[in-house]
Order: structure tokens, then sequence, then C-alpha cells
């Protein structure tokens, strides 16, 4: 394990975190009559237009996604376009899982969506970026002895993070406390966010606290 | 340990379970001290009065008095709004009531009269008859309603010479036998039966009121209850029955004399959807009308907005000129009696303050009695209250102590007004003091419930983690418990003797309880111990397995149970459980995937991890199986979550729930008014039916178990099939339209009776069968090669159809064990040659598939108690039932692929999914865990019930509340059963790929007698775990009940949910037990069997 892999992941951690608040503090500078409960899916766009441009940046700028075999345009697009496909089809695979928890199937279905597409950016995204449009290699890393890198950790972390945290902001939607928040959708994609906040902040708690223990194999 | 030993075992625990049950109800609710003691004309109710400042001082105001009663008469329906254009079907109904209270304000007045929950009829009868609250307690005793014995109206009219004649309810017959003068009781227990009850009481009503040989004329009228029960308060029935009860109203009215006094009440209300019993405001107004021909009212009072239902009581008593009963504590209706003795008339009228100071006066007595009864009442408010009688008792003798010497003296005297509102106010404070303390609780008891419960709980954690070895001990655990428990609960009762001079079964119970479980535990503590250094020896790959794996499904059942402290959990909590379990659902596959189970080993994933120490890959995970066992675990995800999102769709609606529709096929097929829905619905049912039908055949068919000509098999081929067309008959039958077929009636009503008993009966034959003779396995003998005795063990072809692969398959299981049978016979086999070879069908699956059947059986009687619609949701919990065991067939043998979990027990997760599921399905059947939502109507399939006892309805009730638990319960062992059914898949596709091995044969459950220990230890794990699950779920809602006592919903919520709870244990208990058993029947039938056929063949 390489010091450098570790601070670059700090940094670009740090660097994520602090796009997801500006994402919420600047609109409300800049927008009129923003705010998180009351225009909640403006917050959400903008959470996720965060999330995705700063992802995209720093993976690309950083080069970790793995290198390709063959360097021509032509395979770039054809990469491209599977990873596009593969958010739409992550989005809907989302949404028809929230329904199936239990969210309502036509009355709020375009909140539901948004949801979904928070969820798919703040995990689906982060696997296409580090790994690339390959499912194998998404099976993979999500097991015991999968990980291959920090990087690896640190995205086996945030996404449980995030889904662990989407999945407890369905507790308190049918508590009688009438508060804004527990409206559908908004505790579950704070919880969500929050959740994605936290697995940012463990990871690299977690990565120095095993440091002992990790040894990534290569290849 | 012995197969019955288990059982002997698991008994306890459910005994146990249920003496901690037994305490905590003990402590929680507590009954109301009934005192037998009753009022009197010659009554001294102050020392220092004489009778003539008792009950009967004068000439009662009015001779006789006409009661009519008509149940579930909401206030909604007797108001009348002019207003109002288009009327739904129970509004503006009944005209007459507010039409002569505007007309004739002095002699007629409608109010709104509150009932005390619950607003079930009989505790509402006794509520206005005894004058005095009801407690939670006798809410059960619905179905028996035995005899008053406290004083009651009734009663003292009865004893004052007044002629009671009564017609309607039969309720009232029960309650008050040998009272009445005259008596015409109809049966009032057929919810469906608008009519019986109300046209006989109007063939007797006008006549008995022109006739002479009454004074009190009580009718109870239950159409409108049966119509809201039937069809519910919007339908134009309902608009004709309340029309139909206008009219009586308005003919009584005209037969009204001017002694005679009318009241027209409503004995509680109804929700929206027809239903009673809570305490919602639906329930509980209901409409009181009073009037005379004479003045009844002094005409510038105001009136009072509410009127409490006790309140009736002492007003018609004084009216009557009888004595208050003894246990009143409502007080008198002040509108009703003039502010000062009217001039001129008699004297002998009571005024105001006369009527309330003699109401005030028997409260007190009342209390001074039951205070010496019963304890109850906190000291410091009985002191209090006595402080207050004396000060108003002091005013009153102040203000009136001397009648009046001038007779003709109208103006009241000026403090009166004052005197009349301290006498209510006093009035007031005695019932909201009894209110509240008949509701205490005795905390003692209740902590020692809990403790019961909790040990427990502890102790089938232990059991379950124990049971291998409480499986091979040789003596039965549980002898020192039980010598210790019994030695305990004698000396216990010796002590009681001695000291109390009476016993309390209870305490001796717990005590016992409480002994045998510390013998347990240090007994357990001492095998543990013997245990560890086996365990240390047995390797390291033991322990590390033992906590992560517990941990998920831990958290889930954690969370469950911490559910139930909230109330919003436990109103939402049909979408709770729900949640959880497709939480379960999605993290099976996730955790396989995480240890990298659910995908076949490639290349890199073989290298060594400190997991994969694991001897060698068996046969079965080559790729190509694994792939098809994830293929089948996600598959089956799908279907579970699928059902578990189109089960939400079946849910009742809670009164909390504020915009909730209650799902359309809870209603019956026969309110349905559009007749194309109805046959739609109809067919939609019916169809569920033949695939619930279907599924299970081609199940039995599918693993040999439909090929001989044992009884167990033609319930299965015929049996079944012919209680199907029964139910779907029955269902056709009863939703046909009254009106349609008016011709035909008295088949339609002889079929609904025939067809459900039929049912009945070819459903208990048909489990009756499978007990007696379990087995379905079918014994093909014939002369076998020489070269057979390993026979050739597939076709190479794939094409091969499922029977086909099977008719080669089990002919090994049966070698097999004959072999090993051979060897523990010590039979030489030196004529091997010429044994005839056996193909025994269906032996694979000699165990599940008589548990199987039973299960279903018992499914299709308990679908025929719900409505037609609830068929779709059987269907859904068959699905369901199938996709978890599926999924932890290919769990297990995923993870046995690497090495993993090769003994048969079986881990939380199957388990803690299959409780849930029971608790969904409960919600998804349409049930809820509040006593308005039981499905009352279930008690009529296929009787009349008009004089039979209670115990068949109540049977039958709870049947249909808990038949998810009931399902779930027998089906446990399932759990156990399934992966070794679904081996041979597994075992077969291996070796397709090539790498065939001797010792893979596919046994499936000849695995089981292979081990018996391992088989009862496995057996005995699975119940102590299914039962620890709901065990939990149990000690939560106890503790919810017993923390938030005070809260403001424990009545509402808390403690419905634990009644429901503790019932719903019950059952499953009693079924966990019963499944267990039908097991243990089948090895023993399959003990014998192998016995009669070995010496047939080997010699």
């Amino acid at each position: 394990m390489k010091d450098i892999e570790v601070k670059g992941m700090i940094s670009a951690h740090a660097i994520i975190a602090a796009a997801v608040l500006l994402a919420t503090l600047l609109p409300v500078l800049l927008v009129q009559g923003f705010s998180v409960y009351g225009t909640h899916l403006l917050w959400l766009y903008s959470v996720c237009g965060a999330v995705a441009s700063v992802n995209i940046t720093i993976y690309w700028l950083l080069g970790v996604s793995p290198p390709s075999k063959k360097n021509t345009l032509s395979s770039k697009l054809n990469k491209a376009f599977l990873s596009c496909l593969y958010f739409v089809l992550s989005c809907l695979l989302f949404h028809a899982v929230v329904v199936l928890y239990g969210a309502p199937l036509l009355e709020s279905a375009l909140e539901t969506f948004s949801f979904a597409v928070l969820l798919s950016t703040l995990t689906t995204l982060r696997c296409l970026c580090l790994l690339g449009p390959n499912v194998q290699a998404w099976i993979r890393v999500f097991s015991r002895d999968g990980a291959m890198s920090v990087w690896d950790t640190s995205l086996q972390i945030t996404t449980a993070c995030s889904v662990i945290g989407a999945w407890l902001g369905a507790f308190p939607i049918p508590l009688d406390w009438d508060r804004p928040w527990q409206v559908w959708p908004i505790s579950c994609t704070l919880s969500a966010t929050i959740g994605f906040l936290t697995g940012l902040v463990l990871a690299p708690v977690w990565i120095h606290w095993h440091r002992k223990q990790l040894t990534y194999k290569s290849k | 340990m012995k197969r019955m030993g288990i059982l002997a075992l698991l008994l306890w625990v459910c005994v146990l379970f249920y003496v901690g049950i037994g305490l905590f109800l003990g402590g929680f609710l507590l009954v109301r001290v009934e005192v037998n003691r009753s009022s009197s004309c010659a009554d001294v109710l102050l020392q220092g009065e004489g009778p003539e400042g008792g009950f009967c001082p004068g000439e009662p105001r009015f001779r006789r008095a006409v009661v009519l009663i008509i149940d579930a008469l909401k206030f909604e329906f007797a108001q009348y709004d002019h207003t109002n254009p288009v009327p739904r079907p129970f509004q503006n109904k009944l005209g007459v009531l507010s039409e002569l209270a505007a007309s004739r304000p002095a002699h007629a007045r409608l109010s709104l009269f509150r009932a005390d929950p619950p607003t079930t009829t009989m505790q509402r009868i006794k509520g206005f008859t005894t004058g005095s609250l009801p407690t939670f307690v006798d809410v059960g005793n619905n179905f028996a309603s035995s005899a008053i014995l406290e004083d009651n109206l009734i009663h003292q009219l009865d004893q004052n010479g007044k002629r009671v004649v009564f017609m309607g309810d039969d309720t009232w017959e029960n309650l008050f036998p040998k009272r009445f003068h005259r008596s015409l009781p109809f049966p009032s227990f057929n919810v469906k039966d608008l009519h019986t009850v109300d046209n006989g009481i109007l063939r007797h009503l006008y006549p008995t009121m022109e006739g002479n040989d009454w004074d009190v004329l009580i009718a109870h009228f239950l159409g409108v209850d049966h119509c809201g029960h039937r069809y519910g308060p919007d339908h134009p029935a309902m608009a004709e029955k309340l029309t139909q009860m206008d009219q009586v109203i308005r003919a009584v009215i005209g037969r009204l004399q001017n002694d005679t006094l009318l009241v027209v009440m409503g004995d509680h209300g109804m929700t929206d959807t027809g239903d009673h019993g809570g305490e919602s405001e639906k329930e509980t107004d209901a409409a009181l009308f009073l009037y005379s021909p004479s003045q009844l009212f002094s005409p510038t009072q105001a009136e009072p907005e509410v009127v409490p239902q006790t309140d009736l009581v002492p007003t018609l008593a004084l009216l009557l000129g009888i004595p208050i009963p003894y246990s009143n504590i409502g007080q008198v209706i002040a509108p009703l009696f003039p502010q000062a003795p009217p001039a001129g008339g008699s004297t002998h009228q009571l005024s105001q303050a006369q009527a309330l100071w003699i109401n005030a006066k028997q409260v007190n007595r009342f209390l001074e009695t039951y205070s010496q009864a019963a304890k109850d009442l906190p000291p410091e408010s009985l002191a209090q209250l006595r402080g207050e009688f004396l000060r108003v008792s002091q005013e009153y003798h102040a203000l009136l102590g001397n009648p009046p010497s001038a007779p003709g003296h109208t103006e009241p005297p000026p403090g009166m007004q004052e005197v009349v509102l301290s006498l209510q106010r006093y009035l007031s404070n005695v019932r909201e003091t009894c209110r509240t303390s008949w509701a205490r609780f005795h905390p003692l008891k209740m902590a020692a419930g809990v403790a019961v419960l909790l040990a427990t709980c502890l102790l089938c954690y232990a059991i379950s983690e124990l049971a291998g070895t409480l499986a091979q001990g040789g003596r039965n655990p549980l002898w020192t418990p039980a010598v210790l428990g019994t030695a305990a609960g004698g000396s216990l009762t010796v002590w009681q003797l001695l000291f109390w001079s009476r016993v309390e079964l209870l305490w001796v119970l717990c005590g016992a309880a409480l002994v045998s479980q510390l013998a347990f535990f240090w007994k357990a503590y001492g095998m543990n111990k013997m245990e560890k250094p086996k365990k240390s020896k047995a390797g390291p790959r033991c322990r590390p397995l033992g906590l992560p794996d517990l941990s998920a499904p831990l958290c889930v059942l954690f969370l469950r149970c911490a559910s139930l402290f909230s109330d919003s959990y436990v109103v939402a909590e049909g979408q709770v459980a729900t949640f959880l379990l497709c939480t379960l659902g999605i993290y099976v596959p996730l955790r396989l995937n995480w240890d990298g189970q659910l995908l076949p080993l490639g290349t890199d994933a073989q290298k060594p991890s400190p997991l994969f120490l694991a001897p060698q890959p068996s046969p079965s995970a080559s790729p190509s199986s694994v792939r098809r066992e994830t293929l089948t675990l996600l598959g089956c995800v799908a279907l579970l979550v699928a059902s578990l999102y189109f089960s939400l769709s079946f849910h009742g609606c809670r009164e909390e729930q504020g915009n909730c529709e209650p799902s359309p096929f809870l209603a019956p097929l026969s309110r349905e008014q559009d007749s194309q829905l109805r046959n739609l619905r109809y067919l939609l049912s019916v169809a569920s039916l033949v695939a619930w039908v279907y599924l299970v055949r081609s199940w039995l068919r599918h693993y040999g178990n439909l090929n001989c000509p044992s009884p167990a098999v033609f319930t299965a081929r015929w049996l079944l099939p012919l209680a199907a067309i029964c139910v779907g008959l029955y269902w056709a039958v009863s939703s046909t339209p009254e009106e349609s077929f008016r011709n035909l009636q008295d088949v339609i009503r002889l079929s609904l009776l025939v067809l459900p008993r039929a049912v009945y009966a070819l459903l208990g034959a048909g489990v009756a069968v499978v007990c007696l003779n379990p087995l379905t396995v079918f014994l093909k003998t014939r002369q076998a090669s020489a070269s057979s005795l390993v026979p050739p063990r597939y076709r190479a072809s794939t094409s091969v159809s499922p029977q086909a692969e099977l008719h080669h398959l089990i002919p090994q299981i049966y070698q097999r064990m004959r072999k090993s049978l051979e060897e523990e016979a010590a039979i030489a086999g030196q004529e091997e040659d010429r044994r005839p070879a056996v193909e025994a069908y269906g032996l694979g699956t000699v165990y599940s598939a008589p548990l199987f059947l039973v299960s279903v059986l018992l499914g299709l009687g308990l679908a025929m108690l719900h409505p037609e619609g609830m068929m779709l949701s059987f269907l859904l919990l068959l699905l369901e039932a199938g996709a978890i065991l599926h999924m932890h067939s290919a769990a297990t043998t995923l993870s046995s692929a690497r090495g993993f979990a090769d003994s048969f027990m079986v881990p939380w997760t199957p388990v803690l999914m299959w409780a849930l599921a029971a608790t969904q399905f409960f919600h998804s059947t349409g049930h809820l865990p509040t006593f308005p939502s039981i499905q009352w109507n279930s008690a009529f399939v296929g009787f009349n019930h008009s004089d039979s006892g209670t115990l068949l309805p109540g049977l039958l009730v709870s049947a249909n509340t808990f038949s998810a638990h009931i399902l779930f319960a027998v089906s446990c062992p399932l759990l156990l059963f399934w992966p070794l059914v679904c081996e041979p898949q597994a075992g077969r596709r291996g070796r397709m790929a090539g790498d065939s091995e001797e010792d893979e044969d596919a046994v499936m459950e000849m695995r089981l007698r292979e081990s018996p220990d391992r088989f009862s230890a496995a057996l005995l794990q699975l119940g102590v775990r299914y039962l620890l699950v709901h065990g939990a779920q149990l000690l939560a809602s106890v503790c919810a009940a017993a923390i938030l006592r005070r809260h403001l919903m424990v009545w509402k919520v808390f403690a419905p949910k634990f009644m429901f709870e503790a019932f719903g244990f019950l059952m499953t208990s009693v079924f966990v037990l019963l499944g267990l058993a039908l097991v243990l029947r089948v090895d023993k039938a399959v003990s014998s069997w192998f016995k009669r056929l070995l010496p047939e063949h080997s010699r």
C-alpha cells in the first residue's frame, strides 16, 4: 500500500465532501427561495450534479480507472456509451427496488426517480469511474477479499454507507411527528447523502486503522 | 435423547412462555371487583336520615316506559339536515326524532349518547343497566354472555313489582335470565341476517303495547347493526333499515299514553366500515332520544351536550320510582327534573337537587362498600372524595335540610344552583376517579411475567446453541428442571397455605417456572463447559462462523422488536414487517457475494484465503452448478420481493391511518353491487384456488409422491381437489345476491351450511388419513440383472424429463438405504447378485410430502374462513413460502459447496424470514392487531350458531385471525427438509460436469435417517429457534405494554397488540408442536416400513 495512494484518496474524498456542501450552500445564496425541504428536488439535482462532475473530474485527472487495452477513440466512445447505459439502468433498478420497498408507485414517481438518480450518483457512478463498465469487477469488489486497492476499499465503504443511509432514512417516515423532512423522499435522500458523507470520512479512518492487515494483491 | 424428549423439551419451553404470559396478564389486565349487593327502597342511605331520605320518597313520575334500543344507532343517523339535497343512504332517514325535538321541545329531546369503550353490545347492555364502567378484560366475554350478578335496572324493576316485557336480541335473555315478566328473544348471532330479530319484534311490539300486562317494555332491534356489519353504512340496505326504524318509532309514539316515557337509544355507533368495538368517536357516539306525551323537560334549561351512557341508569330509576342500582356511578340527567318542585301538582315529584342528592348518597355508599371490598382505588383520592361529599351534604342540608314548609313556594332558593352544580361536580369526580383507577396495574406480577419471559428467551437461545449435545445426551435433560420445578411449586403452595391461608396459582407457577429455568441453566452451563474442550479440538472453524453469521438477522430482529415500542410503528406494522422481510431477502445474495460464494470459483478467486480452509470443494461446486444455484437464488429473491409487494395490496386499515383505503378484496363479494365486477372477482379467486391446488399437486408429482395407492396419496389426488371444488361452490353460493334467486332460497340456505361442512369433513379426513399413514412411497419390485447393484446412474441425454430422471434416481436411494441398514443388521451380503432391486418412488421426500400436504389442506380450510378475495393472498403466501424455502436451500447448497454448514442446522436468517412472513401475512390477509378488525363473519362459515356454545365460533374466529401464524408454524420443519429435497439437482449437475464420485449419491431426505442424532438435534434447534423469534416479539410487545402503560395509546394500540401477539404466540407454539409431532410420526412410519421391507427382500 502506497502512502501516496492513501493521501490521494483522502484529498479526493475531501473535495467530494466539499462539493456536496457547496452544492447545498451555494444555491442558498444564489437562488431565491431555495431551501432543502421546500425546493427539495432542486437541492437533490444540485448535489447530484456536483458529485457527478467532481467524481468524474477527479478520477479522470488521477487516472485511477483501469487502463483499457485499446486506447482508440472508438473504444473510448464505446466505454462512455456503456457507462451512460449502465447509469440509466442502475437508476431504473434503484427505482424498482425503492418501489418494492414500499414507495408509492404512481403518486410521486418523479420524486422516487430523483431519489434513484441520487442513489445511482452516489454508488453506481463511483463504480463506473473507478472500475469502468465491468460488472464482473463490481461483483468482485463487493466481496470480502475482493478489494485490490485503497480505492476499492473506499468504494466498498462509501457505497455501503450510502445504501445503509438510504435504508435508515425510511425509518422516520411512519412516525407521527409531522416534521417537514418526514415527507417522502426527503428523509431518505438526506440520510443517503449523510451516509455518503460518513462513508467519505469513514473510509480513510478505517484504512488507517487496518493498515496492518490490508495487503492488496495486484492481479 | 429419544424423539419424544424433543417434544417434551419444546412443550416445557412453551409452558414457560405461557406462565410468563399468564403472570403478565394477571398484572396488566385487572378485573374490577363486582359488588354483589343490591339497593332497596328500605335502604338508609345516610346515617341519621330515615328511609324517607332513601330511593322511594314518593310516587314515581312515570308509571310505564318503552325503551327502544336500536343497535348501533349512531348519532349521525339520528340527525336530520334539511339543507342536504342528496342524502347518503344513512343520512336523513330518521326524520321523526329531530322533527319532534324541534316541534315539542318540552316533550322531546335528542342528545348525543356517549358509550364507554369497549363498544361491544354485551358490554354496553351491562353498562346502561348497572351504571358502572366495564374493564378491559370483559371484552372477551362477548361470546359467553353470562348472567349479570351486579345490581341492575332489570333486577330493580323486577324487585319492585314492575312487569318487564322484553323482545329482541337474545343477549338480554342470557344476561338477565328469568328476570322478565315476558320475554321474546330472537337469535342475534348471525350477522348476515338483517331481518329475523326486527321482524320478530314488530310482530309482537304493537299488540303488547296495546295490551295491559306490562310496565316496562324493552325492544332491542339488531337490523341496523347487522346491516352495518354486512354492507357498511353506505349501502341502500341501510337506508331501508333506517326508514323502517323511523316508521317503528312513529307507530310507537302514536300508541303512547300520558304516563309513559319513551326512550330511543343506540348502544354504540359504528365506523365507516360498519364495525364497532373500539373507542373512536365514531364508535362511541350513539343517539339518545327521550319523549313523553306529558311534559318532560323544563323548557328554560340548557340541554347537556353529551350524555354519558351510565347516566341513563339513575335517571330511569328515579323517574320510574325504583332504587338506583347499587354499583351505579352515573349521574341523573338534570334537565329531566324540574329546578324546583312544581307548584300545585303532586309534591312528590323530585326536584333536580333532590334527585342529585339521592344519586350522590347512593354513589357515596357504593364507594364506601367498594373501598372495603377492593383496594384498587387510591386512598388519597378516596379521602378527597369523602371530604367533598361531606362538604356537599352540608351545603345541601343548609339549603334544603328541612323540606319547604310552604308547598306553594315555586321559586328555587337562591343557593340552589350552586348546590346542584357542586353535586354534579362531585358525581363527575367519582366517575373520573373510578375510570382512572380501574385501569390500574399490578407491577410486581408484571415484572415477574417479564422476567419469566426474558429467562425463557435466553433459555431458547441456550437450547438452540446446545442442541447437538442435548440430543446426544442419553438421559432427558428435562428431568432435573422438572423435578426441581415441581418441588418449588409444591413448597410455594405449602408456604402460601401456611402464611396466607390461600393459594394464588400464578405465583406458584411463577416460582416453579423460575426454579426449573435456573436448574436448566445450571445444567446447560455444565454442558457448555464439557463441550468447550471438544470444540477447541474440532478446529477454529466453528468459532468465527458463529458471530458474524448472526449479526444481520439479529439486527433485523432487534429492529422488529424495537418497532413494537412505538405506536406509529405498531400502526404501520404490516409495512414494517414487509420492509424488514424485503431487507432480509436482499441481504441473502449480498451476503453470499460478500463471502465469495455467489459466483463460481474463477481462477482468480481460488487463491487461498483464511476462509477457504475447507477440505476440498465438493463436486457440486462446479461452476455450472454454482451458476445454476445463483440464478435460482436470484430468481427466488425476485419472487419473494414481488410477492411482498403484491401482498401489500391486501392490507386492512386502522382507524389511526388517516388516508388509507382498506383493500377492496377484504369486502365479501356479496357487498359488491356491480355484477360484472363481482363475476370478475369471483373468477380471480377461483383461478387462484386452482393455481394453489395445481402447484401443490405438481410438486408432489415431480417428486414421485403421487404414485402409490396409499391413503395419503388418495388424499392428495382426490380429497384436495374435491375440497377445493366445494370451496369454490361455497363462494359462488354465498356471493349470490339474495334478491336474484328468490325461489331457490331454501337451496341456497342449505348449501351455505352443507358446502363448508363438507369442506371441513374432507379436510379433516385428509389430515387424519395423512397422520395415520403418512407414507407416500411407491414400491416397485423387479428382478434386476446382476449388474444392477450399482445401477446406471443417468442417461446421458439431458432431455430426459424430470419424472424419468427420478425414475432412476429413487432406486439408488433405496439401494443406499438398504446397504446401510444391512450393515447395521450385520447381514452378510453373500447373495447380492440374486437380490431383487426395488424401486421406491417418493422416498426422497418422504418427510416433507406429508407435512406439505397437511399444511396445504389446512391452508385451504383457512382460506375458506376468509373473504373470497383473500384467496389471492393465500396464493401469494404459497409462492412466498416457496421462494423463502428455495432461497434457503440455494444458499445452503452454495455455502456447503465451499465446505461450510454441512450439518442440518437451519441458520437464523431463514427462520427469521419464516417468522416475519407469518406476521406479514397476518396483515396481508386483512387482519390488524385491533379488536374491531376481527373478522367475526368467519364464525358463520358453515354454522348458524343460534344456540351452540362459544367454543366452536371462538375456534373458527381464532383460526381465521391467526391463519398465517398457523400455516407458517405447521410448515416450519420444511425449512429443515428443503435443502435436502433440492439437493439432487446440485448433485446431478455436478456429475454431468464429469467429476462424479461414489458417495455423492442423491439421497435427499434419507440423509436424515442416516444420522438420527443430528436429525433430532436439528429438529430441536429449528423448533426452539422459531419459538425464540416469536417469543422475542412477544417479549417486546409485553415490555412495550408494561413500560408505556400510561401512554395515551395504551388501550388503543399497545394492549391490543400485546393480546394479539400473545394469542398468536399461543397458536404458533401449539402448531409448531403439532408440525414436529407429525414429522416424528412420519419418522416412526418410515422405520417400520423399512423393517417390513428388509426381511421381505433380503432373505
